[in-house]
């Protein structure tokens, strides 16, 4: 038994330094939190055990949320991306997204720098062993060698380490991802406390040396010439990129594969961990999808100053030699040397119907998780709860109300949202149809949605604050001026249209009106009616999207609205479930579960109908009533 | 859902003098002013507190006159449910009422649960604390019943028939969320505007082919609309009394239909018929010469049921036969009538010219074969033979108001496919419908998305 000693004093306390402690334990210390981040390893700070990118479809604009709200994410990929491509370009403006290759070491090299050198953060090495809880509340921690920690305020964002287990074909061992250190005591720990866990899996594709890799036999992937961020406050941009490139399995490759299933970990039932349907595993594509003669595999350098190249598509858990031979099939691949196998790995995952909102647990008060240990996969996700838990957590340690973002708000919502009222049956990846206001929820519109609230709370400083509310001036005048001014059907006017394929003006016509016509652009308009001086890039995409889309945007608004009322609908603290009589078993038991916040939060919860929600709300009007009696 | 603005028939269904149809919720003035015109233009929205007002209800889609109306406005809070109310006073029958009901709904009301707006007259305090236990029973039992009611008119044909196209619109929405979510995938095929707009066109003839088959269920709470056919002096008026006497007709003057004619319904054997232009027949027997005009002839072409009557007594004629081809193709009953005379017609050429068509022999005079006659209607329908779709109907209000819904989406969806709008926004539109019909048969569950998406499309890193 080791003996443990007193280490320190916090007002916040992250637990993990992976993509969501990161997010975590900045927001923190930036709010003015005193703020400890243990990691198992300093050398591992904001590691990437899985694919080199950052953004994509939904996950790209919640990169851009963690800007807006004063976060780290998109700063550091700015600076340290090998490649950026705006995906989605040819589709409407809400689906469009940023993605990055990143330069992984250059990435966490400079998160850890961005850490250290943060005024309230302290880092330190340690492993967790378990939580100091009296009376169901949290106040610290107490790591392997016994130094305690005491803080008003706990986060774990333990990602795949809670009693991680890498499996490679028929080999399987105690490890965390990339072979580091597992966290076995944290994770009894929990079980101990009584918490509802659960196995989950993930896994991911071997690595091949470049030198190793014929790229004649592939196609180029570029990325795109236009220097783009992911911060609304890079102002430098890396114009020096590297290509990905793109090859293809084939049917030798599937009967390789199909030859050795019964050495996959998946099949053989060494596995027993849920994985995520959209991550599926190579042998996974195979055997569900055997009328594909070809399945695609990006080749992604993992760094500038690196050989290793991910090879994307091809997660396995076969064993290593059938990796080998995969490989050998793929062209570009004949001769590549593998440098990592592909791997595995199942995890402990808390069952997030177990948090509020905030993420702050129900069983524990001034506990909060976040990250992959929320049952999530990918590293935008864990972010995107890792700032909300540290806002949270920092705001419970000054004594401040909580921040919840609504699914109106933000995907950061509508992901917080899914997990704590309906949970996840596998590894839970946000995509663009978990939202129903994706119009509203936009790569581009990030900032006017949350840079409100990021200011309200602390992280989005003064200077830049006063920039966003210019732009923000810049953008209504221009809509004002374009709604009032009347474009005068003449030659110059007429030659533009028709240059355009556009039909000839009969009468004049607003400016607005002018710009919904699907064919017109913003800078159409702008060489008709140009404005007194010339706009930010930014400000004119706005405009023009504000503009062409109003339509559809009002219609999401009259939804949101009606969401709105629901969720000021508020459900009191502590409603005793079983007592409302009328209330279906299910639903009771569903209720008493999740403990919704509001009437809206409730109607998400499946087994909940309708009738429910009447029973519910006569129930709350009553209590209401019987108190206002009662005064 | 539980602060949108409702609307029902608040008055017992039946043959009152008045129907009320009730609108409450923050936008029922605005609903009702799209179908209101008041004297010079009023509008409702804009008059005092607790008036009334005289005006026409118009179908705003086909400029048509639907009811002459008296209408209520109420602001709330002092109304019974203390949201805006507005109470439109009919005085035509049930189908005026229900046509009423149907555009409000149409236009975004939202047709209310049994039990609604004493609910929300208790939520929004109007009912006090003792009434509360009462209030939760109501919904638990009314809202019980009215499901049942609802799945067991949804269970079957219909049921099928809309999740299937449910199943259709997943799957264009599974392809363009693959497309969004996965764009550099080229396993999949991008979605295109040109095939959205086609899959499109296609549900939207499915949704209106529904809507028709609503006209079918109209037949059974309206009659089958039935007409007696026959030269002079076969015995057609006999054969109305008959019906009319045995089965207790309930004479109706229809208003909003054309004055001169006059309808009966009859109860036969649990078919409701109806009997349309009777009058013409009780005015003149020479209905040959009817045929001839167009209006006639749209009576005809109108009419679920024909009940063509031959003379026993008397050889086949041109007009006869002509008869029989202005019937071709529709549902037929041919009686030949007056067997109390001696044979003079060739059965053997009626039964040809009846051909699929059931033939019945009676002598009205001695009331005899009026039972066989009988039996071959309720036969005929009750073995699905006359058209009624294909054996599915939509009936209930709120199946046919929601499809109403369904079909303005799918139709905004096809218009922004026409006008080259991105995919994803057209495939809002798209996702609404699939929501809409969700809402029919009760399933509005998000995840069916994503699990199409992923059983559909082979996707991973």
């Amino acid at each position: 038994m080791v003996k443990k000693f007193e280490a320190g004093n916090y007002d916040v306390i992250v637990i993990g330094a992976g993509h969501a402690g990161v997010e975590a334990g900045l927001a923190a210390a930036r709010m003015g939190a005193k703020t400890l981040m243990l990691t198992i390893n300093l050398d591992m700070v904001a590691f990437m055990p899985c694919n080199p990118s950052v953004g994509g479809p939904a996950k790209g604009i919640v990169v851009r949320e963690i800007d807006a709200l004063g976060g780290q994410m998109g700063k550091t990929i700015d600076q340290t991306h090998i490649q950026m491509r705006m995906l989605n370009t040819g589709k409407g403006p809400a689906v469009r997204a940023l993605r990055a290759q990143a330069d992984k070491v250059l990435y966490q090299q400079m998160m850890k720098e961005t850490i250290e050198n943060e005024p309230n953060m302290t880092l330190l090495q340690g492993m967790v062993e378990e939580l100091i809880i009296e009376d169901e509340e949290c106040h610290g921690v107490v790591t392997n060698t016994g130094a305690t920690f005491r803080a008003k305020t706990t986060i774990i964002t333990a990602g795949t380490f809670l009693r991680g287990e890498v499996i490679i074909g028929d080999l399987k061992y105690s490890s965390g991802p990339n072979n580091q250190q597992p966290s076995i005591g944290l994770a009894d720990h929990l079980r101990g406390l009584g918490f509802d866990i659960v196995r989950f899996k993930t896994g991911t594709p071997p690595r091949v040396n470049s030198h190793t890799i014929d790229y004649s036999k592939t196609e180029i992937q570029p990325g795109d010439e236009t220097p783009r961020a992911f911060s609304y406050e890079t102002t430098n941009y890396i114009t020096d990129q590297l290509p990905c490139w793109l090859t293809y399995t084939n049917e030798t490759t599937h009967t390789i594969i199909d030859e050795n299933l019964h050495r996959s970990a998946m099949y053989s039932g060494m596995i027993k961990g849920t994985g995520p349907r959209y991550c599926p595993s190579i042998e996974d594509k195979v055997v569900r999808f055997n009328d594909k003669p070809r399945h695609q595999i990006f080749l992604e350098p993992e760094g500038r100053n690196t050989k290793e190249v991910y090879v994307q598509g091809l997660s396995t858990s076969l064993p290593e030699d059938v990796q080998q031979q995969i490989l050998a099939t793929i062209p570009g691949l004949e001769n590549a040397q593998m440098m990592r196998s592909g791997y595995a790995i199942e995890y402990d995952a808390v069952v997030p119907t177990q948090l509020w909102p905030t993420l702050e647990t129900k069983k524990i008060r001034n506990l909060y998780t976040a990250g992959q240990i929320n049952g999530t996969s990918g590293y935008e996700e864990a972010a995107g709860q890792g700032i909300m838990a540290g806002i949270n957590a920092a705001r419970r340690a000054f004594g401040q109300d909580e921040v919840i973002l609504s699914r109106s708000d933000a995907y950061i919502g509508v992901l917080i949202d899914d997990l704590v009222t309906k949970g996840t049956n596998e590894p839970y990846r946000l995509l663009t149809s978990r939202a129903e206001y994706r119009l509203l929820l936009r790569h581009d519109n990030a900032d006017l949605r949350l840079t409100d609230i990021g200011y309200e709370i602390g992280l989005i400083k003064e200077d830049r604050y006063k920039k966003f509310n210019e732009k923000k001036a810049l953008i209504d005048l221009e809509i004002n001026r374009l709604k009032t001014v009347m474009i005068k059907p003449n030659e110059h006017v007429q030659a533009l249209l028709e240059a355009a394929g556009s039909s000839a003006l009969k009468d004049g016509i607003r400016g607005t009106d002018l710009l919904r016509r699907p064919e017109i652009t913003y800078n159409l308009i702008k060489q008709i009616i140009p404005s007194e001086t010339a706009l930010p890039e930014d400000v004119e995409e706005q405009v023009e999207i504000q503009i062409k889309y109003e339509g559809y945007i009002e219609k999401s608004l009259q939804q949101v609205d009606k969401l709105k009322k629901m969720e000021n609908k508020k459900i009191p603290d502590g409603i005793d479930y079983q007592a409302i009589t009328g209330l279906a078993s299910e639903a009771r038991q569903k209720l008493q579960e999740v403990r919704p916040l509001s009437i809206a939060q409730a109607s998400r919860i499946s087994g909940v109908n309708p009738a429910d929600i009447s029973i519910l709300l006569v129930y709350i009007e009553q209590g209401r009533i019987a108190k206002v009696a009662g005064e | 859902m539980e602060f949108d603005t409702i609307a029902a028939i608040s008055t017992p269904m039946g043959e009152g003098a008045i129907a009320i149809v009730r609108l409450s919720g923050d936008e029922a003035f605005q609903i009702a002013d799209r179908v209101f015109k008041g004297i010079g233009g009023k509008q409702l929205q804009s008059v005092p507190s607790h008036t009334i007002h005289y005006g026409h209800i118009v179908d705003p889609a086909k400029d048509e006159t639907i009811e002459e109306v008296m209408v209520s406005v109420m602001k709330g809070p002092k109304t019974f449910t203390r949201e805006d109310v507005v109470e439109i006073n009919c005085h035509g029958g049930i189908v005026s009422v229900n046509h009423v009901l149907q555009l409000l709904l149409r236009q975004g009301a939202r047709m209310a649960e049994p039990g609604e707006f004493t609910k929300r007259a208790f939520l929004n305090g109007r009912i006090d604390l003792s009434q509360a236990e009462a209030v939760m029973d109501l919904i638990r039992a009314k809202t019980d019943r009215a499901m049942n009611v609802a799945m067991n008119q949804m269970q079957g044909r219909l049921s099928k028939l809309v999740q299937s196209l449910r199943q259709e619109i997943l799957e264009i929405l599974a392809q363009v969320e693959v497309n969004i979510d996965y764009p550099e995938y080229d396993d999949v095929e991008e979605m295109t505007l040109k095939m959205m707009m086609e899959k499109s066109q296609y549900v939207r003839s499915e949704i209106e082919k529904l809507l028709r088959t609503s006209e079918q269920g109209k037949i059974l709470r309206e009659g089958l609309s039935t007409v007696i056919i026959g030269r002079p002096n076969v015995g057609k008026s006999s054969l109305l009394n008959s019906l009319v006497q045995e089965n207790k007709a309930i004479v109706t003057d229809i208003p909003g239909t054309t004055r001169d004619v006059i309808e009966e319904y009859v109860n036969v054997r649990g078919v409701p018929l109806r009997l349309v232009d009777t009058a013409g027949i009780r005015e003149t027997e020479d209905i040959v010469e009817r045929i001839g005009v167009e209006r006639s002839r749209k009576v005809l072409k109108e009419a679920d049921l024909i009940l063509l009557v031959l003379n026993h007594g008397e050889e086949l004629s041109d007009e006869d036969r002509r008869l029989f081809e202005a019937v071709s193709g529709m549902d037929v009953i041919v009686i030949v009538n007056k067997t109390d005379l001696d044979r003079a017609i060739d059965l053997d050429e009626v039964q040809q010219l009846a051909d699929r068509h059931k033939l019945v022999t009676t002598s009205l005079l001695k009331e005899e074969g009026v039972d066989e006659l009988e039996e071959a209607i309720a036969s005929l329908f009750f073995d699905g033979s006359v058209e009624l779709g294909d054996g599915t109907y939509v009936s209930n209000s709120r199946h046919i108001a929601l499809l109403h819904q369904a079909l303005q989406s799918i139709e905004e969806a096809i218009q922004s496919a026409e006008m080259g709008t991105p995919v994803d926004m057209v495939q809002i539109d798209l996702r609404r419908t699939w929501e809409i019909l969700g809402e029919m048969i009760g399933d509005t569950v998000q995840e069916s998305l994503i699990d199409q998406l992923f059983s559909q499309f082979c996707l991973g890193k």
